[in-house]
């Protein structure tokens, strides 16, 4: 592989986060969408290769197993043991219709590309035209979790939205310190845990994961 | 206008009227192997055509001119976007006439031709089937023609032939808007060509038909050049997406050689498609008729995508 690919690589590695992010926002079914979730980490593990194989940092191979350990094997599969067991496997659930979110979607993206055009033009890193991207995956996973009512994928939202900064952080400034990453690692990791004890308590007060029955204070 | 060019959009043509009706034997009969059915022959396409065109021509009594002209307007326009489309070589002379847009429009034409016959002879399913036909085609024209200008943006033009030079024969590079705009392209073209997820091709059922019921009416020489005209779209749509996200082997203005080599590279693109829509065809569910406006929207915003990705991450 030619040292001029790599970047070019990175850019396709970034419009698949990008793709898989609105994959996300249009897909109804729980299973798919945490698959989804594992893919797109994948992708995030790819780009930090790649990343690192160009600028020579070891940190980012470093922080490229991190993610794959923790996105695209551990927290998938405590994912799918929470829904095998509460048994939401294959729920279906929309809160405003999917082509109304996609086109919301769609404005988002717009207003991340040009906000993150100037702002990319001073980076110096290889990869930092992905800023962009980065931005929209952040904001479109905001928007998954605003517009779904069920809590796992809110969770998967939460997730991605962390995969959207790891991807800023590491596009257009190479990676951020290590001692941080392995902190955000591990945040995230507690995070799902305790997301999953939320969920089984959700479940537990009111037989269902819908988070609208958290809007009222009092059981009346 | 070469003597070479001339030879060569020839061959295009040729290449077009002959290949098409295989290339349909090829998927179905890919289909059937996949669905664990028996496979037929990989020629029974052109017996039916063969059969269909000895059979007799049997016309509705309130059948108008429109009905009877429609099939040689469809099949013309269907020609003409094969001729024009790169498959074999870039020097085509017939290619200035029309370019990506234009294309587009052929494809309408004929849409519109074939929908106002459907409606003409008064029938239940012909209506039916037009509507169905036009809900999914102005859903799926724009997608298409934002994915043809996603390739436009990178070539900086419109005519096909320079998208494909520029595409083919430049130094090679990734193009990150391109993934986008295959995705769409691919779903935009399921739908066009009336496959499974969103129309069966092989199905003549009431409820589901929209290909099939536009054509109920039609038998003899005229249900054969129907025919011809869809294998010919299949065949139009599947260059289309060779030609952009696949360019290699397509021969250039000035390399008569290449054109020998450009006709096995091409039936071999063709044959991997061909496995590859069979295999899409046999994993998918067909959808309700209205999940496809969704199902097109999201073919048209991932088009649009790919076109801001072009402009964010710019060329390579």
């Amino acid at each position: 592989m030619t040292a001029q690919y790599v970047p070019q690589l990175i850019n396709l590695c970034a419009t698949v986060i990008l793709l898989l992010s609105f994959a996300m926002i249009s897909q109804r079914r729980i299973v798919s969408l945490i698959n989804l979730f594992t893919l797109q980490g994948l992708a995030l593990v790819i780009a930090s290769v790649l990343l690192g194989y160009a600028t020579h940092q070891n940190e980012l191979y470093v922080s490229a197993a991190l993610t794959l350990v923790l996105k695209v094997v551990l927290i998938p599969w405590l994912l799918h043991t929470v829904i095998r067991r509460l048994n939401v496997r294959w729920d279906v659930e929309t809160l405003i219709n999917i082509p109304t979110t996609m086109l919301v979607g769609i404005a988002l993206v717009i207003f991340s590309f040009s906000l993150a055009l100037p702002v990319s033009q001073l980076s110096k890193s290889i990869a930092g035209g992905s800023l962009g991207i980065a931005l929209a995956c952040v904001l479109l996973s905001f928007l998954m979790m605003i517009t779904r009512s069920k809590a796992v994928p809110q969770v998967i939202g939460f997730l991605s939205i962390e995969n959207g900064l790891i991807f800023a952080a590491t596009t257009v400034t190479n990676g951020m310190p290590m001692i941080v990453e392995i902190g955000v690692a591990l945040d995230v990791l507690v995070g799902v845990l305790i997301l999953g004890v939320f969920l089984f308590q959700i479940r537990e007060q009111f037989d269902s994961l819908d988070i609208r029955h958290l809007e009222s204070l009092k059981e009346d | 206008m070469s003597l070479l060019g001339l030879f060569s959009q020839l061959m295009a043509i040729l290449a077009a009227l002959l290949l098409a009706p295989l290339l349909s034997g090829w998927v179905n009969q890919w289909r059937a192997r996949l669905q664990n059915k028996s496979a037929p022959g990989l020629l029974q396409p052109y017996r039916v055509l063969r059969k269909l065109f000895h059979k007799e021509s049997v016309l509705a009594e309130q059948a108008s001119m429109l009905f009877r002209l429609v099939p040689y307007v469809s099949f013309g326009c269907m020609v003409l976007a094969c001729a024009i489309v790169p498959t074999l070589s870039t020097d085509l002379p017939l290619s200035p006439a029309a370019d990506a847009m234009a294309l587009v429009g052929l494809f309408a034409l004929a849409r519109v031709f074939v929908s106002l016959a459907a409606m003409d002879v008064g029938t239940a399913f012909g209506g039916l089937g037009a509507r169905r036909d036009m809900l999914v085609g102005f859903l799926a024209e724009p997608a298409l023609l934002m994915v043809l200008f996603c390739a436009s943006m990178i070539s900086k033009s419109t005519s096909l032939t320079t998208i494909v030079e520029t595409l083919a024969h430049r130094e090679l590079a990734i193009y990150p808007s391109l993934l986008v705009a295959g995705v769409a392209f691919t779903m935009v073209s399921l739908a066009e060509n009336a496959r499974v997820p969103v129309d069966n091709p092989e199905t003549h059922l009431e409820l589901t038909m929209i290909h099939e019921a536009l054509i109920l009416e039609y038998s003899g020489r005229h249900l054969a050049l129907l025919e011809w005209a869809a294998s010919l779209k299949l065949f139009a749509y599947s260059c289309i997406g060779l030609a952009l996200f696949f360019p290699w082997g397509v021969a250039e203005a000035d390399a008569p050689l290449a054109l020998i080599m450009a006709l096995p590279v091409l039936v071999i693109k063709l044959a991997i498609g061909g496995v590859l829509l069979a295999l899409v065809e046999t994993l998918s569910a067909k959808m309700r008729i209205f999940r496809v406006p969704e199902f097109l929207a999201t073919a048209f915003l991932l088009a649009v995508i790919g076109l801001l990705v072009n402009i964010l991450l710019g060329v390579g």
